[in-house]
């Protein structure tokens, strides 16, 4: 069973090779072919599930070493996994809701001339992400880690020829790039701690440092999770990026890649326990996310972005559940799971509608769709339920246990990190509420499509006329039966998980487990939960349900206009990081040339003076020679004749 | 006679001939001042072979003779071309080679 470990990643990086270096003869099948192999990797994934199951839960871990990477003296690097609970859940989510987006972006993606590169980049998105999750050690993690980074880049910027699009792509490698710097200070810390960076030796003897280093490299671990997850202050990529087509948004930038921050925090429990301050860092970045995510939803009217702001504020849960220790782990994956469940299914969703409606991505010109487009309805619908929390849907377990534990978390800390999380759940219903009116009921505001030549942003592939009317139609079968198993998944897996503590005891093996005791009763938090959602809900249709919507956006109170605007951040990177980043700059070339030129030219000119004065002595006199060479003949004796009588 | 007188002479006509090298301007005279100082050193040679009671002061003065020989042939023949070329036998006028 050990030997399957590498066939996981080995079929989607086999099938990227092929795609990628195969040529225009794979366009008529290479889709198919990127599908059976991401298919492949579940159904292998499903056999080692099984078989993990079948053991007692001490000894379910699994490991396997390929090879060795760096083989030197005192630095062993080693090409080596380790398939656990933890893994398992995350190569399931994986390559389960990976192979159901392939099967996806057969149908989205079916007039795109390109389709054969594009899902050689989601297969090697999957070999990417399952090494970051199947590595045994920090630096093989990292490997997969880039990767991700590699294909969410190449994926985001897929239609590059939208200047959108390719300025999106760069950001969000830029600003992962801010992180990925976080983490290899941290491997770089782990190393001169330890003297290695496997997973077992490093996590073992956390005790053995001082609570110092372990807060330094658990902080720039964090620094390394705000990038990937897309959390304050490194946040502003997320939006950016819902520019690379549906089906990558669902899957890399809502179920999978940017909750590997999340995978992270918690594979680095032991760090996080051994260091509070850090502990208390996470939370607090969790808490921020959750809130700042939550009220950019509310207010943009581009469906992807609002789900994407949707995203960051669920990433936020996850992270602050991250946070709390031992009572949180399990819950951030089991919120995690479920979100990679629904949030794929409403990005999906999303997808479809835009299918229908030639590519239009405001919402305020949707409207009145759920006749037009059934199953889109009723999928999103469920998901949307799932996301609010509603009793009985996979969020409501999640999402309640985690504003459980953040309670739990005692004392003031424990109120105000309880509160918000309150609140976030508050604000997600109303969000979702709104794009759920907005998109499926109220009256038809639909629009004529623009002119491609004015509006560059429409997505290629499909034929718009410019001034035709959508016809919103329901999508072909390969694109619902996904939206359909995923939204099984969001009705259901939370009661599966939830109930009995099923995830939790799975987990506990790997995360340790300790039971919070929240200040309030359990049942009171529910109902608070409950309660706050239902509050939500209710201020979202007396706004967008019982008034008729305007076409185009009102302007708004001063925080709508901000949160429009992502509350400023990329207006904030651009005055403290551009304009900082300018000033430096000058300040440095300043230097240069004052400092450091003249240092140099100064030399330069006394060197040249210097020998300026001496070339006079090559006068082309001869006689002049005479004397110094009798003058230094004459210095020669009396020097040697001085020595003698000395 | 005391053969240190010898060696005074010596050093008064190196010291002539130096002087001469230094200060004279004519090719010729500076030729000729640096075969004076030439055989200063032949006087001094001989005059410490007589006071070490060796000959090899002595051979090299022979040496130092051939030499000279030599050297006047390609010295004279030098200043008489100079001489041909600028009409004049100024070793200062000879100030080419400086940059």
């Amino acid at each position: 069973m050990d030997n399957l470990i590498a066939l996981l990643v080995a079929a989607p990086l086999l099938g990227a090779a092929v795609l990628l270096c195969g040529g225009r003869r794979l366009d008529k099948t290479g889709h198919w072919l990127g599908t059976l192999l991401a298919g492949l990797s579940f159904v292998i994934g499903a056999v080692l599930f099984a078989d993990m199951v079948g053991k007692g839960a001490e000894d379910r871990a699994l490991h396997q070493r390929l090879f060795s990477w760096v083989p030197v003296e005192g630095f062993q690097a080693d090409i080596a996994f380790q398939l656990d609970q933890l893994s398992m859940t995350f190569v399931l989510l994986i390559t389960g809701v990976g192979t159901l987006i392939h099967v996806y972006s057969i149908g989205y993606m079916e007039h795109d001339e390109r389709r054969r590169r594009f899902f050689g980049y989601l297969n090697l998105f999957l070999a990417a992400m399952l090494l970051l999750v199947l590595a045994d050690n920090y630096l093989l993690l990292y490997f997969g880690w880039e990767g991700v980074g590699l294909a969410s880049y190449l994926l985001i910027g897929f239609w590059q020829h939208k200047p959108s699009a390719a300025t999106a792509a760069k950001k969000a490698f830029l600003v992962n790039r801010v992180g990925d710097m976080g983490l290899s200070i941290a491997i770089m810390l782990m190393f001169t701690t330890f003297g290695t960076f496997a997973f077992g030796p490093v996590l073992s003897s956390t005790g053995e440092s001082s609570e110092g280093m372990m807060t330094a490299i658990g902080l720039m671990l964090l620094l390394a999770a705000c990038g990937k997850s897309a959390q304050v202050p490194l946040q502003s990529w997320l939006g950016d990026a819902m520019e690379g087509p549906t089906p990558v948004s669902a899957l890399i930038h809502a179920a999978t890649m940017v909750t590997a921050g999340v995978y992270l925090i918690v594979r680095s429990a032991d760090i996080f326990n051994a260091a509070p301050d850090a502990q208390l860092a996470v939370t607090v970045v969790g808490a921020v996310t959750l809130l700042f995510g939550a009220i950019v939803g509310c207010a943009k009217d581009d469906i992807k972005k609002a789900l994407a702001g949707s995203t960051m504020s669920q990433i936020g849960y996850m992270i602050l559940a991250a946070g709390l220790g031992p009572i949180g782990y399990a819950f951030a994956i089991m919120h995690l799971v479920t979100h990679g469940f629904f949030k794929a299914g409403l990005f999906l969703g999303a997808g479809s509608v835009m299918h229908g409606m030639n590519d239009e991505v405001d919402m305020r010109k949707y409207g009145g769709l759920r006749k037009y487009m059934p199953v889109t309805f009723v999928t999103f619908g469920l998901g949307y339920l799932a996301i609010i929390g509603f009793p009985g849907l996979s969020g409501f377990f999640s999402k309640d246990k985690i504003i459980e534990a953040a309670f739990a978390k005692g004392g003031t800390e424990g109120w105000i990190l309880g509160g918000v999380a309150l609140l976030g759940a508050a604000i997600t219903a109303y969000y979702m509420t709104r794009v759920m009116l907005l998109t499926f009921f109220g009256e038809k505001r639909w629009q004529p499509a623009p002119d491609p030549d004015k509006a560059p942003g429409v997505e290629p592939g499909i034929e718009v006329h410019p001034g035709e009317m959508p016809h919103p139609h329901e999508s072909p079968r390969s694109m619902t039966i996904p939206m359909i198993l995923l939204a099984v998944g969001s009705v259901g897996a939370g009661a599966f998980f939830g109930i009995g503590d099923r995830f939790v005891k799975w987990l506990e093996p790997v995360t340790k487990f300790e039971h919070g005791h929240p200040p309030i009763g359990a049942a009171a938090i529910t109902s608070a939960t409950v309660a706050v959602m239902v509050i939500g809900v209710t201020v979202a249709y007396l706004q967008y349900g019982r008034r008729p919507v305007p076409v185009v956006a009102p302007r708004g109170s001063l925080l709508t206009r901000a949160a429009r605007r992502d509350l400023l951040q990329d207006d904030f990177n651009h005055i403290v990081l551009v304009r900082g980043g300018e000033h430096l700059t000058r300040s440095l070339v300043y230097v240069d040339h004052t400092l450091v030129d003249g240092v140099v030219n100064g030399t330069a000119a006394s060197v040249g003076g210097l020998s300026g004065r001496l070339r006079k002595l090559q006068n082309g006199y001869a006689r002049s020679y005479a004397v110094s060479m009798f003058g230094g003949t004459a210095v020669l004796i009396a020097a040697t004749l001085l020595m003698r009588a000395v | 006679m005391n053969p240190v007188n010898y060696l005074y002479l010596a050093a008064l006509l190196f010291t002539i001939g130096a002087a001469g090298v230094l200060i004279r301007r004519n090719a010729i005279v500076v030729f000729m001042c640096v075969e004076l100082m030439l055989n200063a050193c032949n006087l001094a040679f001989v005059a410490f072979s007589r006071m070490h009671g060796n000959l090899d002061g002595q051979i090299i003065a022979f040496f130092t003779m051939v030499v000279a020989a030599a050297e006047v042939v390609v010295g004279l023949a030098i200043i008489v071309s100079l001489f041909r070329s600028r009409h004049s036998a100024s070793v200062d006028d000879a100030s080419l080679m400086k940059l």
